[in-house]
This record gives structure tokens, sequence and C-alpha cells, in this order.
């Protein structure tokens, strides 16, 4: 199975049905589930409980105990279970709850899961998705918070997807659990109950495809995740004084649509990259060197990185703000991209 | 009466039949590493080798109890329960020379052996990592409403490691047909057990999840196949997991072929477990109780040195893998 399928375009209609993230994620769980029998969902109190954040409400009672599996917490041998079951030609999808957990089972990610098609010459796929829910913001702490894309991103034979909204998260859901490869879907803590149109039939975004959020010809901001919507709330207020920025949402950062990005900054010569992640080796590093590289001579300004501090996420709220970066750093960034001539 | 000897005489026509499949089985394996370790030695083979000789019981007893579509996950030490799982012997020679005919396409190299077609879930890396891959195997199996059992094959010292404690509750909890094989040879790489663990038996941590266990002496290829004749019988009909702890020796070091005389382990001990050697074991038994003759048994032998050396021609003939097809086999589409 592949990913291929188009999404429908969400058109901006007052009376189009809206859902929140976790319930658009929800929903695409549950239709790739009746779509094909082979998906079936393991995890930490995800089927009696429904999840910690509600991401498998009510899905017990439509596909019972055969496909929603309680399982210990035992996040090695939850993974383990979904690579040895998804090498069995089965559709996994298993729930790691909070993404700082993947400490403990990152042996199974990164050295059974992602090498297993490598290593078994290609004759076996490992159709494997691992659901988790990352990013500060809930004053959760520095085990509760982080945002570790980079550490998967640098992994051959894995894929990441960060959905930014409902829609994207519904989509890409869907796309992760028909790709044959093992993906992490990075479900983001602050934006669970944030809403957006949703189309009720099932839809996959393809993995792999950037989507240029906002249209603008003064700099490019490429923003991941929770911070598409900060960078769409600073071109509103950039907008105000003149300036236009172009947003774009990677959707999915490995594999990482560059072309999208290297054509945009070829019209607006200014880039900043912005993600919830430490500044420091995160992923804003690597698509600053790619646009370097591809496109050096269309920039006029170096590219800007904007992402957290190297330190962990603080718990009180005072100092979590000033940790994870919001609309108004954004927009600075893209006034003192500006600046240079 | 005459009934009796009847029943008496299919008896041993049975168990004459596992007697040659486990010396089969135990040739081959012992074969196949004998002659990759000279390979090593003469500078042929890329990367390391972990041998299993002196194992050999354990590997031919546990798959002389397995169906083809049964499944099984191994160690680094996974030649020996590869070929007795049936991956072909010129896939696994073409593998250790790093050929685009070996069993990986000349990706994964001695640890990483692996057979989907055969059930052989793949040799592995990072030890104690095969136990929870075996889990969902079983899980899988269930399922998908089939009769199949997973085996899953680890050392003492993995017994350390989380996830084999992960994987024993996690198949205990949801009731899977997993057998989780303890291959217990007293080290864990230099280290002796006395050294990594305060138990004397490694079955005992079955305990902890609410599994049965059974210890075998895993130099007897055929105490071996009845207990795990036992047990994947007991997976097979739906009632869960169980351990087998065999207590085996190898008889090479912990990496290649040299270094018995490290001062880590002593000659006696050494020689005292070369003193009962699987093969011979098993050998002598045959011949004692007429299930086969000595020349029978050496027909074995010269059958698989043959094979074996046929083998080995086909991967030092075979292709070396292409360097623009690097990128092979990374992604799935």
């Amino acid at each position: 199975m592949t990913t291929t399928t188009e999404a429908p375009a969400v058109v901006p209609n007052a009376t189009a049905r809206k859902l929140t993230y976790v319930k658009a994620f929800n929903e695409g769980l549950a239709q790739a589930m009746r779509e094909d029998e082979n998906v079936f969902v393991a995890g930490e109190d995800v089927a009696g409980y429904g999840g910690v954040f509600r991401m498998f409400d009510n899905l017990l009672d439509e596909f019972g105990p055969r496909r929603m599996i309680d399982t210990p917490i035992s996040e090695a041998a939850l993974v383990g279970l979904g690579v040895g079951a998804a090498a069995r030609g089965l559709r996994p999808v298993v729930d790691l709850m909070f993404m700082d957990f993947i400490g403990v089972c990152l042996d199974q990610i990164v050295n059974q899961a992602a090498k297993m098609k490598y290593m078994f010459g290609g004759a076996l796929s490992v159709p494997l998705t691992i659901t988790t829910a990352s990013g500060a913001g809930l004053g959760a702490a520095a085990q509760h918070s982080q945002s570790l894309e980079a550490w998967l991103a640098h992994v051959p034979g894995l894929k990441v997807v960060m959905p930014c909204d409902p829609y994207t998260a519904k989509g890409l859901t869907v796309s992760a659990i028909r790709d044959d490869n093992p993906v992490v879907v990075m479900l983001n803590k602050v934006l669970l109950g944030s809403t957006s149109e949703v189309p009720e039939e099932i839809y996959g975004i393809p993995l792999g495809q950037a989507h240029t959020a906002r249209q603008g010809s003064d700099v490019t901001v490429i923003a991941l995740g929770r911070m598409v919507g900060e960078a769409l709330a600073a071109a509103d207020e950039l907008a105000a004084e003149g300036v236009e920025i172009e947003v774009i949402d990677p959707r999915t950062v490995q594999p990482l649509d560059t072309e999208t990005m290297f054509a945009s900054v070829r019209r607006t010569n200014r880039v900043l990259v912005v993600h919830e992640a430490v500044t420091f080796g995160g992923l804003g590093a690597e698509i600053a060197a790619q646009i370097q590289d591809a496109a050096f001579d269309h920039l006029d300004a170096p590219v800007l990185r904007i992402g957290a501090p190297f330190s962990p996420v603080p718990f009180s709220p005072v100092l979590e703000k000033a940790y994870v970066p919001d609309r108004a750093r954004i927009a600075q960034g893209c006034r003192r991209l500006l600046e240079r001539s | 009466m005459a009934q009796k000897k009847s029943a008496d005489a299919v008896a041993h026509q049975v168990s004459a039949q596992v007697i040659r499949d486990l010396h089969e089985r135990m040739v081959r394996i012992r074969l196949f590493e004998t002659e990759a370790g000279k390979l090593m030695e003469a500078g042929k083979l890329p990367g390391f080798l972990h041998l299993y000789v002196g194992q050999e019981a354990v590997a031919a007893g546990v798959m002389a109890a397995l169906r083809d579509d049964d499944q099984i996950t191994s160690t680094h030490r996974g030649h020996g329960h590869a070929v007795a799982k049936g991956v072909g012997l010129r896939e696994m020679y073409a593998e250790l020379y790093g050929r685009v005919t070996g069993a990986c396409l000349g990706r994964g190299g001695s640890m990483h052996i692996n057979d989907l077609t055969r059930g052989m879930l793949g040799a592995n890396g990072i030890v104690g990592a095969g136990v929870p891959i075996a889990v969902g195997a079983a899980f899988a199996a269930r399922y998908k409403g089939e009769d199949s059992v997973a085996v899953t094959f680890f050392g003492d010292g993995a017994t350390n490691i989380g996830a084999f404690h992960e994987g024993a509750n996690m198949a205990a909890i949801l009731g899977l047909p997993v057998v989780f094989v303890c291959e217990n040879n007293g080290y864990a790489e230099f280290t002796p057990q006395s050294g990594h663990m305060l138990l004397t038996d490694v079955a005992d941590r079955a305990a902890a999840y609410g599994m049965p266990s059974v210890i075998v002496d895993g130099m007897d290829a055929l105490a071996v196949h009845r207990a795990a004749a036992d047990a994947v019988e007991r997976a097979r009909s739906g009632a869960g997991p169980m351990m087998i702890e065999a207590k085996t020796y190898r008889f090479f070091d912990h990496q290649g072929v040299k270094g018995l005389r490290h001062p880590y382990r002593s000659d006696e001990e050494v020689a005292e477990w070369k003193a009962r050697d699987p093969i011979d074991l098993l050998e002598t038994r045959a011949v004692a109780d007429g299930t086969a003759t000595r020349a029978e048994l050496d027909d074995v032998w010269q059958r698989t040195r043959d094979e074996i050396a046929e083998a080995i021609a086909y991967a030092e003939t075979s292709p070396l893998p292409d360097p623009a097809d690097l990128l092979l086999n990374v992604y799935s589409g």
C-alpha cells in the first residue's frame, strides 16, 4: 500500500464540519482500522481508558479487545511487539503516550524497526506506526515536554510526521498507517483541543510533501508542527506592517520536501526556520545547510534559525513561555532578516 | 504381547528418525561453523564471527520440534539457529563474504542473517532485542488465527537486559505462543555467569512472570528436543509461553576462533565440556542402540562436507554488491 492518495482540499467554509485535533486523529485511525483488518492498536491505557489524551476514545467499543490492546508499561516490548507483528504482515499502531519515553525503547525503533527491511535484503517491510505526543506548553516539565524529531529524522529507515492542525493530523495519521515503513506520528500536546475543518471521508496526506500554508513574497518561514500556527499568526502581524511572509509546513520531516523550500527561497530570498526543539543540532541546522547548498546565490541574508535554548524544558509557566518560540519571536526574526540588504 | 512389541517397534522407529534428524542438523552446524572459522582465520571474511560450535544440540533440538511456518528470533551467535532452521548454506556463506547473493544481499553480514521464507526473523546484533520481536511474531500468529509459534533464543547475559524482562512479561500477560530458549553457555561475552547474576539457574527468572520453565542438558540434543517439543506443543495449544534453559558451552571464543587460552576460562573447564561434545554424545548413543551404523553417520559428515564446499565455492564466485545500489531497501516504496 502507498500513500499517494490525494487529500481533499479544505475550502474555508463557515458551515463546514470542524473537529478537534485529537478527534481528527481518532477519526482517521478508526477509518484506517475499518479499511484494513490488519491494523491494530497496542499501548498503555489505549483500550479500556481510551488513552491519556483521549486519542483512542470509543475504539475499544467498535473494534474490541482483539484489535485494541492494553499493554504493561514496557515500551521496549511494546515497540518490539509492533516490529514482530509488522514483520509478519500486520499493520500495528503502537502508542508511546509521551514522546519523552522513546529513550527506553530507542533500540527497538532505531536498530530493529528502522533497519529490518534493509537487513532482510528487502524481503519484508515494517508497516509500523508509532504515535506519540510531543511538545511543551502544558507545564509538564522536562520529562514530558520534549520535541525529539531530530533524533528520529537522523535514522535511515524511519519516517517522521508532525501535524500542525486537525486536518493534517487526520491525513498524516492515515498515510502513516497505510505506509509500508515505520512512521512516527508526533502529535502536539498543545494542539490537542484546537479545531479546524476536517473532511468526513478517509484521506491520506502524502508523506514527504510540504504544504505552503501561506503565500508571501518577502520572507520564507519554514515552521515545524505547532510552529506553523505561530508563524501564521506572525504573518498576520507582519502583514499589517506591509510585509508578506510565506509559511511552509514540511508536514513530514523525514522524508523532507526540500524542493518546495528551495522554490520558495528563490522567490523570497530570505529564510527563517522555526521549531520547538532545541536549536543546537536541530532540524533547523539541516534545513539551513541544505538551503545554503542549493540556493546560496538566491539568499540576501544568512538563513536564520529559531528554536529552544540549550536547556531541558522548564516547569514554571513563566520560564516555559520564554523557552518555546512564539509568534513574537518569529515576527522579530523576519524583521531582522529584512533589515539586511 | 505381540501388540506391545509392535508399539515398541514404532516408537523406536520414530525415535530413530528424530535422532538421525538431530544428528544431521548438528553436523551441518558444526561443519558450517568450523569452515567459517577457517575462512576467517585465512582473512577471507570481513567483520566479526561469533561461532556456535559446542551449542549445536540446542539449535538442533529446538528446530526439530518446529514447523517451517514457526518463527524464530536469534542472537549475534545466530549461524547455528539459521542452519538448523533450514536457511540455505549458499546464501549464508555468501552473506559472510559480503556478496550480493547473500541472505541479506551483503547488507547484513554474520550478525544479521535472516530468511523470512524459513521463519528466521533474524540474528541480532543487539543483545536481547529479538525477545520482544518474537513476542510480536507470536501476536501476529494469534491475530491471524494461525497456530504457528515463535521461539526466541537468547543467552544467559541477555536475561539481564530490559527487553528480555519486558518481552517475557508481555508474552505472559497476553498469553502468547512464545517459547523462550535460554542458551546458557556460562559467559556473557567474557564475564562468567557468577559475575553478572546471583542466580544459578536462569530458569528461575521465568517464575517472576508466571511462566513455567524447565532446565535441560544443553549438550544432549534428544533432551533438548523433548523439552522443546513439549513447550512448542503447549504454546501451540494456547497454553501460553514457557522457558527452556539449556546448559551448554561454546567451544570457541566469544568472537573468532583463536583465544581459547584466554585467561577468562581455564583449559580444564574447556576440556571438561569438550569431553561432552554434543555430536559425539548423540553418535555414541545412536550406534549403541542400533539407530545408525558408524558408516551411516560418516556418510552424513561426508555429504555435508561436500555441500559446504559447494556452498563456499558459490559464495567465493558470487558477485559483490554494486555500490550504485547503496541505498537499496532503506525504505519500502
